[in-house]
């Protein structure tokens, strides 16, 4: 076992338990606390499998904006205001059976990989820059371009729309 | 003997790692020992720099505020921050009632940490340094998020109204000027094509880039400021409003934590203004000299250019602090989005056209048309800057009404002569 697994097992092991603490932690402050030691421990899965930009880009828009903007809005919440009922509604036996159903359906298709799971993926080349091809793939017309493109016109739809919802209208 | 001069880090390693496996230690393991010894040096500099940080700021306002400033323990009072550190630690350590205790007690480390995690991508010199991410400048975006994180947990927890406006305002500033600065990064990146700060620096081996766009390191000055929550944009703290607002429940060294971690904020963004707008580790241009060339090459000479040239921003900034007062919130919001984000985005673009039209020009004997054509279009745009604000100015000083007290005032001074 070598460096790299203990930090895989580490971090796995905080995604799995801070998932769990997103859905049954009762202080919705603390259940978007908890969301970002999960999505922290993605970005530690992305850095461990060399997508370096992935990673930041995971802590900067996922902690830094998004996750930022939920304890924002929860702060305007009231401090008391605890969800005090039950947390599970009737139909809980019917989404364990899914789950279950799910989990061994996924634990079925990965039993089917065979060895792939028994070594490790070699390193990249080292005269690979993966931020540099990724940034060739999005601007070239054999590869994303057209998704990309599409991509940036929908954000900006949504950027429009935003500031003509916000605007004071006389 | 030569390795000492050139890369002293690589030494220490190599010998630690020859110590190591000689005590019969496997050489994976070795090397992640080693790997968190240096994790802890490096740790540990950062923290004596800002011990001396404590001294030089008080020294610095007391300056600016015409006083002496600290000047009994110690040859200039160098000693005084160990006895400000002693009261700090045994103060009494108060957490107030209703306090989310975790999330109090965890947000003054979250705090010094994310400043702490900007110190892995500083290249000290061209061989020592913690990390050359390729992704070192969104790197740096990405700690400033977790230290308004760490604002934000600090002023949900400690149970408190100030402390939670406090929070609110640094979300606001946070995520407002996060925009500008980060265009203001993308100069620098279209300029060395990198986004590394180690190629950024070799980059500027030639001209610093500041010459090249001095209006880019203006407003990524603006922005760290605004991001460090330093006067005119302390809008988070504000003392004379919110009572020093997110961190005004700590007490003793869980206070002493977010100060330290201000004091190095402040001193790292000075040394990332040097590194990517001055040079970073090249010795101001004196390595040049014929028979100096070795001064290129050696790390310490680099390291004290790095620490030289982030003192002297550390200094811009705390002049900017004690001589503009805090600005408005309305203010501070529309000074950046109709302000500052159009203009960096005008400048992002420019910068990238002109670039790449006289690009090249930049490594031939003809390299002064690249840089005087990139220095000029810089002026150029900040000249319109101003012709439009000027423009906009009269015409809203055309719209105010005129104030009764100003006419009566006006009036008898009219009718003297």
């Amino acid at each position: 076992m070598d460096a790299t697994q203990v930090i895989f097992i580490v971090s796995a092991a905080l995604i799995v338990v801070s998932a769990l603490m997103v859905v049954t932690s009762r202080n919705l402050v603390h259940a978007a606390l908890w969301l970002i030691s999960a999505l922290f421990g993605v970005a530690i899965l992305y850095v461990l499998l060399e997508a370096g930009f992935l990673a930041v880009v995971q802590v900067v828009v996922y902690i830094g904006a998004i996750a930022i903007m939920f304890i924002f809005a929860v702060m305007l919440t009231r401090r008391d205001m605890l969800d005090k009922g039950p947390q599970v509604n009737a139909s809980w036996p019917v989404a364990l059976g899914l789950c279950l159903l799910t989990f061994v359906g996924l634990g079925f298709l990965l039993s089917r990989f065979g060895d792939k799971f028994s070594h490790l993926p070699g390193a990249l080349p080292p005269n690979l820059d993966p931020l540099l091809a990724l940034g060739n793939a999005l601007v070239s017309p054999q590869a994303f371009v057209l998704p990309f493109e599409v991509a940036s016109v929908l954000l900006l739809a949504a950027l429009v729309g935003a500031v003509y919802v916000a605007r004071n209208h006389k | 003997m030569d390795l000492f001069l050139t890369d002293p880090i690589k030494m220490v390693y190599d010998w630690l790692m020859q110590l190591l496996t000689g005590w019969g230690l496997p050489g994976a393991v070795a090397n992640v020992l080693l790997i968190l010894v240096g994790i802890v040096v490096l740790i540990i500099v950062a923290m004596t720099i800002d011990i001396m940080l404590v001294w030089l700021e008080r020294k610095v306002v007391a300056r600016f505020q015409g006083r002496l400033g600290p000047n009994r323990v110690g040859l200039f009072g160098l000693l005084q921050p160990i006895p400000d550190i002693i009261k700090l630690i045994i103060k009494e350590d108060i957490t107030p009632t209703g306090a989310d205790k975790v999330v109090f007690n965890m947000a003054p480390i979250l705090s010094l940490a994310s400043v702490i995690f900007l110190w892995a991508v500083i290249p000290l010199a061209a061989t020592v340094y913690g990390a050359d991410l390729n992704v070192g400048l969104l790197y740096l975006v990405a700690a400033g998020a977790l230290g308004t994180l760490s604002i934000i947990m600090a002023g949900w927890a400690s149970n408190n109204k100030y402390a939670v406006l406090g929070a609110y305002r640094q979300v606001a500033t946070m995520l407002s000027f996060e925009i500008p600065m980060i265009a203001a990064l993308l100069i620098p990146t279209i300029l060395a094509s990198s986004l590394s700060l180690k190629t950024i620096t070799t980059a500027q081996g030639g001209v610093w880039f500041f010459w090249l766009s001095p209006l880019g390191a203006l407003i990524f000055l603006v922005a760290a400021i605004a991001e460090l929550g330093r006067s005119p944009f302390d809008l988070n703290e504000g003392e004379s409003e919110i009572v020093s607002g997110y961190h005004i429940e700590y007490t003793g060294m869980k206070f002493g934590l977010f100060f330290a971690g201000e004091l190095l904020h402040a001193f790292t963004f000075g040394a990332f203004i040097g590194i990517l707008f001055f040079g970073g580790w090249s010795f101001f241009g004196i390595e040049r000299i014929p028979g100096l060339g070795w001064m290129a090459s050696s790390p310490y000479f680099g390291a004290v250019a790095v620490l030289l040239k982030g003192v002297f921003f550390y200094w811009v900034i705390m002049w900017i602090k004690y001589t503009v007062p805090r600005i408005r919130i309305d203010h501070m919001l529309a000074f950046n989005w109709k302000f500052l984000t159009p203009l960096s985005f005008v400048l992002l673009m420019v910068t990238a056209m002109v670039n790449r039209l006289l690009q090249d020009f930049a490594n031939t004997p003809q390299w002064p048309i690249y840089v005087g054509g990139m220095f000029l279009s810089n002026i150029l745009i900040g000249w319109i800057t101003i012709e439009i604000l000027r423009v906009y100015g009269r015409k809203q000083k055309a719209k105010e009404p005129v104030h009764p007290a100003a006419k009566s005032v006006a009036a008898p001074s009219a009718g003297h002569h």
